[in-house]
């Protein structure tokens, strides 16, 4: 088991794009990290890269002591678990996990006892002579997992691990990849386009854009204080509501409403100053009847989130959005009026957290 | 969040639909019959009707001049008797099988297949460069070809031996054989690099670097990846250039079957048989064996991709 850590690790294709531009990343021993970021942003690049399966143009990847930038994929005792599996269709679930262990002419028998008790603590022991294409999606990937477990690699990549189950199994194999991990007790990078995905299960997590990381932190601190407007548009199943505002002495003008200046940003402001006013449709305190230091509007939209509704305000020019529990929700054409949380809002100043 | 689900599609009236299963363009019986007649008519003139009329010659004593070729005798089997008691014959056999082996099995497939791999991941410049002047070897006219490997191994003012410096090195006499292996291989290399260039592109990537981070060496990665994937292509294209091989006309254009009958592979020996000796109903009966090795060959392929899982 090992720490990763990327030293102004670059990569730019021949042609020039540059997938990663000088990232530096340290991944302890034993943590779970999410590398988050939509598609094209370079998080695949970035796995790839640590794998070994990209070389890198410029800085550094160290797995645990050693440095491996140069080193061939097969030599840096890390295991993946690919987008699609990579299960040899040939093999049988046997043969598939104990593959690698044959690949260091480990000998029949230990290979074979290796793989029967990886898979029965995966849940396998009935299928270990099945060939991959009479197996379940998530099957499927319970074999990719137990391949990748019977290595004993010092660290594990994942590409996008949940993306080919459909949405209920989705769920569950999330929990049951966060506990296989907790136990396994071994350094584990995956990628993500899913928010959910990484807030759910990463110990901590990079937002990547354009070859950039834009914040590296706990779900909790990405979640809740999102570094930047990138981040705060990215993360959260409703998007955070961005406005456009102007400080006026002790209060803020934004979208024709005059609302308070949030708790993080008390003293920080000068009057006059442009910025940009962040807060989650969920930490909005909405009420039909006018309050103070709301914004308010008319609804627009109502939008069914099951235990709660996303209602949309329009206040002036803009829209905003408030997340109104079920019960309580407005019908369109209804004048509403959205108590953001002062604890709970963030301002942003040329784009970056204040 | 709640998944909307929509109501289950109205089964549409299954009648229809069945008919539109064993019927698809709608034309009926007669009118789609008449659109394959034309095809089937030719195939029946110029391949089946051949073909039979083959088998019958085999069984006569016909022959290209004098009494037996205005009245053909009825011989039976006479004809193959002779064939399988003479010697000539058995070598020819034998001499095919070199000829397929060498520059069919190993020849086409073995470079074809390493000019695939060696490319599958370059672009450029140098890919096409090795792609055009392959295909350009397939490509050309028989007649041109032999003549230009004439040209290339003839041994006064040959271009071979002014490149070499060696005077009087006659490769068409001294190595018959290995001399039309080599052209042929040459000849045919493109159709083999093209279909594993497509297979090649069917592995996939995920597969390739699974087995790289495993550790797997480069022969590991085709003996446990490429291979079982491309199995399929592998068998197709080994029956296909094999039976092309097996009655390529060709090498007589080079060596016309010598020297003293050192390259005289079957197709080769039915032509001199048949059409210079003038022993027609011979020639037959040996197009007639060499329909069943061809055979033979078809069904062993096909025995085998079929038994694929």
């Amino acid at each position: 088991m090992a720490a990763i850590e990327l030293r102004g690790l670059s990569k730019v294709y021949p042609g020039g794009v540059k997938a990663l531009d000088s990232l530096d990343l340290a991944i302890p021993d034993g943590e779970f990290f999410a590398l988050l970021g939509p598609s094209g942003c370079g998080k695949t690049t970035l796995l790839r890269t640590i794998a070994g399966l990209e070389t890198a143009t410029g800085g550094a990847v160290v797995i645990g002591e050693r440095d491996v930038t140069g080193v061939q994929p097969g030599a840096r005792d890390i295991a993946m678990v690919f987008q699609d599996y990579a299960l040899f269709p040939h093999m049988d679930v046997t043969d598939n996990i104990s593959y690698p262990l044959r690949i260091k002419k480990v000998g029949k028998g230990p290979r074979r006892e290796k793989a029967a008790e990886v898979g029965a603590r995966l849940g396998l022991e009935h299928l270990m002579d099945r060939r991959p294409g009479q197996l379940s999606g998530g099957q499927q990937q319970r074999v990719a997992l137990a391949r990748v477990m019977a290595t004993q690699a010092q660290a594990f990549l994942f590409d996008e691990p949940l993306s080919n189950l459909d949405a209920r199994l989705r769920l569950e194999a999330r929990t049951f990849l966060k506990k296989l991990q907790r136990e396994l007790g071994v350094t584990t990078v995956f990628v993500t386009h899913d928010q959910a995905e990484a807030l759910a299960m990463a110990d901590r997590m990079a937002v990547m854009e354009a070859g950039h990381i834009r914040q590296i932190g706990t779900p909790a601190e990405v979640f809740q204080r999102p570094a930047n407007t990138f981040v705060a548009g990215f993360i959260g199943s409703t998007p955070m509501n961005l406005l456009d505002g102007t400080v006026r002495g002790d209060t803020l003008e934004v979208a024709g409403c005059k609302v308070a200046v949030p708790v993080t940003a008390e003293g920080r402001l000068s009057d006059g100053e442009k910025i940009v006013y962040g807060v989650r449709p969920e930490y909005m305190a909405y009420s039909a009847a006018p309050a103070e230091g709301a914004f308010g509007g008319r609804v627009v939209i109502v939008e069914n989130l099951g235990a709660s509704h996303l209602v949309t305000l329009e206040a002036g020019d803009v829209s905003v959005q408030a997340v109104v529990p079920e019960g309580n929700e407005p019908a369109v054409g209804d004048d509403g009026y959205a108590v953001p949380r002062r604890d709970r809002a963030l301002i942003y100043r040329d784009g970056d957290l204040v | 969040m709640a998944q909307a689900t929509s109501p289950p599609e109205v089964v549409r009236e299954s009648g229809q639909a069945r008919r539109y299963n064993s019927d698809a363009a709608g034309l009926g019986r007669l009118r789609a019959g008449a659109f394959a007649a034309p095809a089937l008519l030719l195939i029946a003139v110029f391949l089946v009707f051949p073909a039979l009329w083959v088998l019958y010659l085999g069984l006569t004593n016909y022959r290209l001049t004098g009494i037996a070729a205005a009245e053909p005798q009825f011989v039976g089997l006479d004809n193959l008797i002779s064939a399988v008691s003479d010697p000539t014959f058995w070598s020819s056999t034998w001499l095919t099988v070199q000829f397929v082996l060498g520059s069919a099995v190993i020849g086409q497939v073995g470079l074809g297949f390493a000019i695939a791999w060696l490319l599958r991941d370059r672009q450029g410049p140098l890919k096409r460069l090795v792609e055009g002047l392959v295909i350009l070897a397939w490509i050309l006219p028989s007649a041109i070809v032999s003549f230009l490997w004439v040209a290339l191994l003839d041994r006064d003012g040959g271009t071979l031996n002014a490149l070499l410096s060696t005077p009087q090195f006659a490769p068409l006499l001294d190595h018959p054989m290995l001399s039309i292996i080599v052209f042929n291989t040459w000849r045919g290399t493109a159709f083999s690099m093209m279909l594993y260039g497509a297979a090649l592109g069917n592995v996939p990537p995920s597969h390739l670097e699974s087995a790289r981070l495993a550790g797997a060496s480069g022969w590991q990665q085709l003996r446990d990846v490429v291979f079982p994937h491309i199995r399929g292509h592998i068998l197709t294209n080994l029956l296909l250039i094999s039976l092309w091989t097996f009655n390529d006309f060709t090498p007589f254009l080079l060596t016309a079957g010598g020297p003293d009958g050192q390259s005289e592979v079957l197709a080769v020996h039915v032509y001199k048989v048949a059409l210079q000796g003038g022993e027609l109903g011979y020639g037959a009966a040996v197009s007639t064996i060499i329909l069943l090795i061809n055979l033979v060959v078809a069904v062993f392929y096909l025995r085998l991709l079929r038994s694929k899982k």
